[in-house]
């Protein structure tokens, strides 16, 4: 498996990474070696073997249904380069 | 037959310049699970709230925070899979959908893309002036996090973004394309609806934005395979589900009539315009590159978690008419329309205890619904109580007051209140059933009126005319049964 060079301006596009189109050999040849490496992993044999999503063998742990925060908007804004009213102000998108 | 060809009936197809057209639709509901805390975080859900208040560092997601799933949200998604007689997956997963937006904070939904809570079920749809019910398989339904809230037209230059939203817990209840016509598609969801408010699941409030659609439509000419569908985004009412469906299919028949092709695409239905437009240009066509949420665990459903849920499911909506009409003698129609509510379905119940059912449903759907619409009350804000109407049937069943009284009774009750039996008694309106009494405005009657007693003699049917009189001469409350005969007697009528 590798990629071409629209495949990499196309990722570099969904993920709103600015990517010089200079940089698009060499981000393709780094993807391409990443890429090579974890196809070693084809040579383990799996047959029979359940796909995972986790190597740990547990189950997700829940939390009862209580409100037990919020009400910190200051907080949860403080980081924000721009807010107003306790509002996240972004630049104005419209669809 | 298999669903996937069964074919509308005639009268709802369209009729194009060269053919006639049937429409497919397939539906993927959004329903806000009940719940106080969201899906993956301890902040509240509850509506409105100042900006920003409703939200955790989770919700914000501030870097190193970890979601922790909600409990009753699974319980929720449980039970409406178990309302929809589906299948539950013990074991489901979360993956990442991955996309940008300002009021999705973490850059991806947690939503459930390979491995859903729940798996196919179905749902049993009576629609309006069809004989039989339609079966809509649902394919799935699944897990995910609600996004925030965008405002754009409080300033120039930038968007406000409020997540008291973002995090709370959605079900995605996705159809197999079954639906034939907006009639069915509205129906639908309205079945959907009360199966979900009946559990308990979703308050199914369609203006608050707690249940929302999104609609695929695609048409073909009838009996041939399916075309390419395009989805209408975020429909919020059962009116513009039916408006962009009919709206929709139309453009597309346009289209294919001229020779041309549809784009599978995503559009955005205009109620204003009356008209549906594509959302977005291709080169933006979405690739959200799921993959399992590496922060999640699989969620695995603890021994007996299922069984008990199922061991305190309510009585459904479909249970509750087959019972009415067991019961209560009621036609399937005057079922269906008192179980489209668990509160009405209650509020009949509590009325025809001890009483006649055909009666009591007769009165609830005619008499205080037709009154409670009229006032733009529902049955949560009704002024007569089931007890009340109650005591108005009983005192039609004892005679103590005619039908027609009985509704200017209702009136005073929904009105003014009271207790029926007292304000019969203190205002008067015992119906006579002195036949002395009645036999005397029935004498004064004929004699005022020689020329209509000839002709009552030839033509029987103006007796209706005399009971008339009589009836208003005595205020309404003669018994009608004794004025009839009485009447029939004195003028020689058969």
């Amino acid at each position: 498996m590798s990629v071409d060079a629209a495949t990499v301006r196309r990722i570099a596009r969904l993920s709103r990474i600015e990517l010089p189109e200079a940089d698009v050999p060499v981000m393709q040849g780094e993807i391409n070696a990443i890429l090579g490496f974890v196809e070693q992993l084809g040579e383990v044999n799996v047959d029979g073997v359940e796909p995972m999503t986790s190597v740990t063998p547990m189950a997700l742990k829940m939390r009862e249904d209580v409100v037990t925060d919020g009400e910190k908007a200051a907080l949860v804004t403080a980081n924000a380069p721009q807010s107003e009213d306790n509002y996240f102000l972004v630049p104005k998108v419209v669809e | 037959m298999s669903l996937d060809i069964r074919s509308a009936p005639s009268k709802y197809w369209i009729k194009g310049a060269k053919s006639d057209w049937e429409i497919i639709i397939g539906m993927e509901i959004h329903a806000q699970v009940n719940s106080n805390a969201k899906l993956f975080s301890g902040s509240s859900t509850e509506f409105g709230g100042e900006p920003n208040a409703h939200v955790s560092f989770v919700d914000a997601a501030m870097p190193g925070m970890l979601p922790v799933i909600n409990k009753e949200c699974v319980a929720q998604a449980v039970r409406t899979g178990l309302g929809l007689k589906a299948k539950i997956n013990r074991r489901s997963r979360f993956d990442r959908k991955n996309y940008f937006y300002p009021d999705l904070p973490q850059g991806y939904q947690i939503s459930q893309f390979a491995e859903p809570i729940v798996g196919e079920g179905e749902v049993t749809v009576d629609v309006p002036g069809e004989a039989e019910p339609i079966t809509v398989r649902i394919e799935r339904l699944h897990l995910e996090q609600d996004a925030g809230k965008s405002i754009h037209d409080q300033d120039p230059l930038n968007s406000f973004v409020d997540l008291n939203r973002a995090g709370v817990a959605l079900m995605e209840i996705v159809s197999k394309p079954d639906l034939r016509s907006a009639e069915e598609a509205q129906a639908y969801v309205t079945k959907l609806r009360t199966i979900l408010r009946y559990l308990g699941t979703c308050d199914g409030d369609m203006e608050k934005g707690n249940l929302r659609a999104d609609v695929n439509v695609s048409v073909r000419e009838p009996g041939k395979p399916f075309g390419t569908r395009c989805e209408i985004k975020n429909v919020n009412s059962i009116r513009f589900i039916g408006q962009a469906i009919e709206v929709e299919a139309r453009r597309q028949i346009g289209i294919l009539e001229d020779g041309g092709k549809i784009d599978q695409e995503t559009r955005l239905y205009d109620p204003g315009k009356r008209e549906t437009r594509s959302m977005r240009s291709k080169e933006e066509a979405h690739d959200y590159r799921y993959f399992p949420d590496p922060d999640l665990l699989p969620l695995v459903l603890p021994e007996g978690f299922v069984e008990d849920l199922e061991q305190h499911l309510p009585e459904l909506p479909d249970e509750k008419k087959a019972r009415f009409i067991a019961d209560y003698g009621l036609s399937a129609y005057d079922a269906s329309v008192l179980v489209q509510e668990r509160d009405s379905a209650d509020y009949f119940e509590a009325v025809a205890k001890g009483r006649d059912g055909k009666i009591a449903a007769n009165w609830v759907i005619n008499e205080l619904f037709g009154r409670l619409n009229k006032d733009g009350k529902t049955i949560e804000t009704t002024p007569v109580s089931a007890a009340q109407l109650g005591g108005i049937i009983d005192l039609i069943g004892k005679n103590v007051i005619s039908g027609k009284i009985a509704k200017d009774l209702f009136e005073i009750v929904f009105t003014e209140g009271g207790d029926p039996a007292e304000i019969v008694e203190k205002r008067g309106m015992k119906q006579v059933t002195d036949t002395g009494a009645i036999e005397k405005v029935v004498d004064e009657i004929i004699a005022a009126n020689p020329d209509k007693v000839q002709q009552a003699k030839e033509k029987p049917t103006l007796l209706g005319w005399f009971v008339g009189q009589v009836m208003k001469a005595s205020g309404g409350k003669a018994n009608p049964g004794a004025v009839n005969e009485l009447l029939k007697s004195k003028l020689g009528i058969e």
